[in-house]
């Protein structure tokens, strides 16, 4: 195959993320009727998981723990040049091995980063086919590159793509008059805010397996979305869709690394093809770190205007952003869409280089906008003597402030604030920043957010009830450590009358309705309703049949305790399982999400309010509290809504002092391509975390009323703990990760602009 | 270099083993020589230790005793996972960064990625898979699931195994010890809080509280 035919998958990936994101599928009509607003039982509840036991005891199959008979282990030989045309691969002395069943050459002619993919062997076990590899030739004729951005941008610097420069201008948006709007200002600031590359690192590495049955392909896959590895596979081997089934059943992390079909899945398909069993790829943590995917860094310089008042009469973005061999990230949202301006410029530019391929990563763009956007305000705020929480009130917003202007529908960030500056004591900050005395000194921050996560329309759930009482409910959809299984029981439990435990839920599978892949905080926003709107339907004809023989209209009565009850008499009953008796055989009762009302703006809200300590002579931050407050329309299961919560938190954490990826410019070699060198957050880097919630049901966006919650906890931390460094030493660091040597390097030039 | 004695009670790591074959011209020279079932010794900075092409070993995993054939590039993570099928234990960096693979070998947590399984001859080894009685949870379990103290889960059972042994040592631990206990396994999805909250429950529980 060659690399033409590769899915498209990696370069789309970004647009079709942030499209999904916001989606409103005009086609599919909206549900006429509002959320709901019944008095939930177990809807919003903490619940524990139902699938819990099973994660406690080992027994969750994840796939790289899934055996087939005769399956047969893959591995893929990688570049060790990032820039180098292929003269000739020889396989001979690999295919002789004992034990080796495949060796195949995939198509390429050139390479373009370290770890590109070239070869790829079966053989009987994994160090059978790490023997293969090595004894694969390859004759390389390296080619002039440039892995870090700096090389990259300069004149005359190796192009990465042939037809594209490598400074490419992919946003370039802009509202009012910018000019005029900083003639108004009273202050005027410009700083530059820089973020690095960082690396999702699941704990499972990416894993598939794929198994032939005649033309038909079976593929297990640790992933996101079983349904767009499905199109993604029939797509690159050519193959109509209806070929390919596609089964999660639990995996270990994805983090948007995870989202569509990989090489080395179809690497995988292509080895089954070839060998005729079943083939299985685990990939190594390093090969995790070259090429599944990493967060874009970004270069951002923010320009702005304020009046003394606190009013922002103009601001404006000027962003470079690298996902190596393909597009960086948006980093605009923040600033385009959070707080009222009228005179707004954006433009944004991606760098080459000759590195992995970025893939969405937890709130894409949002992390590294927020971080520059709202540490800018911050130090705006300061200019004109303004406690930065007021400055942010003050151009508080109710409507979009991008290009539409429509209202949001519903925005509950003021309840975030209040809340959030409550539980922190915010009078406690430095009415300066860097107040205070002594080496040790410790400051407050906060930061808002902006998501979408409104849930994509035609996402589809069964229940199905059998005769002998028992519910299945059944959805396309996975469950990528968030919860999905326990809340769609949990639904249909509360539609039903029943407790989560009665129902069994069936995911992670593509003979399953069509669902929607779990990323970009979709889950809950698409799968919730359809799942909803199932068990209605269900509950529905179960009160028709209950209504004929209790002798009550149907209006009147209700299911609840395992129980048809009529409610203007409470006598009159009949149990659940008895009446499913009459249902004969098993009912299917289908349930879709409907469309979103056109003339709103459907976001997610939060803000995040952090107290850090940081010491002058060391450098070292420690982040001593943080409350966190999000507005995320109605909660689906308060335990796991908090679990999301501090994670995302934990994950910022690890972004604003640890994580970094570092290349070696000499080689283009990852340096740190092991949990060792790439750091991340332990148990022991955890503060206090008060994750909370304003309890608001959005009445429009779907019938219950609830919006996704994945990403907006990862969104304002990073930038709250600068924000709250800033206020503790009085220079903000404007780097990440804010390691020691940074901020001493922030307190040096604060020392020397005196 | 001084040579020391081998002492059974200063296990061999992977790493002086790897240490120990230094080079390719070393490993060729003694290649021939692994053919051999039998016994060998090679010396090391930390002494002799013994060389093996394969080895019989037996174990008593989860009560049960195993005995199989090993080659001594096999670390336990794989034979338990790979040869016992109990893949509990995952491998998660392979190179003992994340305590994704924590088994009790006699008693104590061990990395199983950096443990050789021809070490574990006559060890007793506790995974995941064993520590429920046949109808209870272990109280760290039990907990796991009341708090939430997990995500994608694959993780888990590494933190599970932990948490266990350090109360069983530790029955009344402050919130910090908690914490320290708990740094060797790394947790991606980052719901540590609910995790050392979750130990905290634990070691009420086990006290009766």
């Amino acid at each position: 195959m060659s690399r033409d035919n590769h899915p498209k998958n990696l370069k789309d990936s970004h647009l079709l993320y942030t499209e999904l994101a916001k989606d409103t599928k005009p086609e599919i009509p909206p549900a006429s009727e509002g959320a709901e607003h019944p008095d939930f039982q177990i809807i919003g509840q903490h619940t524990p998981r139902i699938d819990g036991h099973k994660i406690v005891t080992g027994q969750a199959p994840y796939t790289q723990d899934i055996k087939l008979r005769n399956m047969l282990h893959g591995k893929i030989l990688r570049s060790v040049h990032p820039r180098a045309e292929i003269v000739s691969i020889d396989l001979s002395r690999a295919k002789k091995l004992a034990g080796v069943k495949a060796a195949i050459e995939l198509g390429v002619k050139q390479v373009n980063y370290v770890g590109d993919q070239i070869a790829a062997v079966a053989a009987v076990d994994e160090q059978t086919a790490e023997k293969a590899l090595k004894l694969i030739e390859v004759e390389y004729n390296p080619l002039p590159y440039a892995v870090t951005e700096e090389r990259a941008k300069e004149e005359g610097s190796p192009q990465v793509h042939a037809k594209r420069k490598n400074i490419h201008k992919f946003n370039d948006q802009k509202r009012g008059d910018v000019e005029a709007g900083l003639k108004e200002a009273e202050v005027v600031m410009e700083h530059t805010y820089q973020t690095p590359v960082e690396i999702h690192h699941p704990a499972e590495t990416h894993s598939s397996i794929a198994k032939w049955n005649g033309d038909r392909l079976t593929v297990w896959d640790s992933t996101q979305g079983v349904h767009s590895v499905r199109d993604g596979l029939a797509q690159a081997l050519s193959i109509p869709i209806s070929k390919v089934q596609v089964i999660k059943h639990y995996m270990g992390g994805g983090f948007g690394s995870k989202l569509f079909v990989s090489q080395h899945t179809v690497v995988a398909a292509m080895l089954a093809k070839h060998t005729q069993r079943p083939v299985k790829i685990i990939l190594t943590r390093k090969e995790n770190a070259l090429c599944v995917g990493n967060r874009p860094s970004s270069l951002q310089t923010y320009r702005g205007g304020v009046k003394k008042d606190g009013t922002l009469t103009a601001l404006s973005l000027l962003n470079y952003t690298s996902g190596g061999i393909e597009q960086g990230d948006r980093c605009a949202e923040p600033i385009w869409d959070v707080y009222k301006c009228p005179n707004v410029s954006v433009k944004e530019f991606t760098v080459y280089t000759n590195t992995g391929p970025q893939r969405p990563a937890r709130a894409p763009g949002h992390v590294q906008g927020t971080f520059g956007f709202e540490g800018f305000l911050d130090e705006l705020a300061n200019q004109i003597g303004m406690d930065p929480l007021e400055l942010r009130k003050k151009n508080y917003s109710l409507k979009n402030q991008g290009d539409t202007g429509i209202p949001y529908s519903s925005k509950g960030v003021d309840k975030c604030y209040e809340l959030g500056a409550e539980k922190i004591a915010w009078q406690r900050r430095n009415k300066t920043p860097g107040d205070g005395s002594g080496i040790v000194r410790r400051g407050l921050g906060m930061a808002s957010q902006i998501w979408w996560g409104g849930g994509v329309p035609g996402t589809l759930a069964d229940v199905r009830i059998y005769p002998d009482g028992s519910v299945d409910v059944i959805s396309g959809t996975q469950d990528i450590g968030c919860g999905t299984r326990t809340f769609m029981a949990m639904i249909t439990a509360e539609t039903l009358g029943l407790e989560p435990k009665d129902i069994t839920v069936k995911i992670g599978n593509t003979d399953y309705p069509w669902a929607i892949l779990s990323g970009g905080s979709l889950t809950v926003p698409s799968v919730a309703p359809a799942v909803r709107r199932a068990a209605l339907n269900a509950a529905e004809r179960l009160k028709d049949m209950a209504s004929s023989m209790l002798k009550v209209p149907a209006e009147d009565i209700i299911l609840t305790g395992k129980k048809l009850v009529a409610k203007s008499n409470p006598e009159k009953s009949i149990d659940f399982k008895k009446l499913a008796r009459n249902l004969r055989r098993e009912t299917v009762f289908h349930g879709e999400r409907m469309g979103l009302p056109q003339g709103y703006a459907y976001n997610s809200f939060g803000a995040h309010f952090v107290e850090v300590e940081v010491d002058r002579v060391t450098g070292q931050i420690k982040v001593l509290k943080v409350v966190a407050v999000h507005e995320s329309g109605q909660i689906m299961n308060k335990q796991t809504a908090e679990s999301q919560l501090i994670g995302g938190i934990t994950q910022g954490i690890s972004t604003a002092l640890f994580e970094h990826r570092i290349l070696d410019e000499a080689t283009g070699t990852l340096v740190n391509p092991n949990w060792r060198d790439y750091k991340i957050a332990t148990a022991m880097d955890m503060p206090e975390i008060i994750p909370l919630f304003v309890d608001m049901v959005d009445p429009r966006i779907n019938i219950l009323g609830t919006k996704g919650l994945g990403e907006p906890p990862r969104i304002p931390i990073a930038a709250a703990i600068g924000n709250a460094v800033y206020n503790a030493i009085g220079v903000h660091p404007r780097k990440i990760p804010m390691t020691p040597g940074k901020v001493l390097q922030a307190l040096k030039g604060k020392e020397a602009s005196r | 270099m001084e040579k020391k004695e081998h002492k059974p009670t200063n296990p061999v790591t992977r790493r002086d083993f790897i240490k120990g074959f230094g080079g390719g011209a070393v490993g060729a020279a003694i290649a021939p020589k692994l053919l051999a079932q039998e016994s060998e010794s090679l010396q090391t900075k930390r002494g002799k230790i013994p060389v093996y092409s394969r080895k019989k070993i037996s174990m008593t995993v989860n009560g049960v005793k195993q005995t199989l054939v090993v080659e001594p590039r096999e670390t336990l993570l794989d034979v338990l996972r790979e040869r016992l099928n109990l893949t509990g234990a995952k491998r998660i960096c392979n190179q003992g960064e994340c305590g994704g693979c924590t088994v009790i070998v006699d008693g104590k947590p061990v990395y199983s990625c950096l443990y050789l399984a021809i070490l574990a001859d006559g060890k007793e080894i506790t995974t995941i898979e064993g520590l429920a009685n046949a109808d209870a949870l272990h109280p760290v379990q039990q907990v796991f699931i009341e708090v939430d103290a997990y995500q994608c889960g694959f993780c888990t059972p590494g933190f599970i195994l932990t948490s266990a042994n350090f109360l069983q040592n530790n029955p009344n631990p402050q919130l910090d010890e908690i914490k320290k206990a708990l740094s060797g396994n790394i947790c991606r999805c980052g719901n540590y809080m609910h995790i050392y909250k979750a130990v905290a429950e634990a070691a009420k529980k086990m006290k009766g509280v």
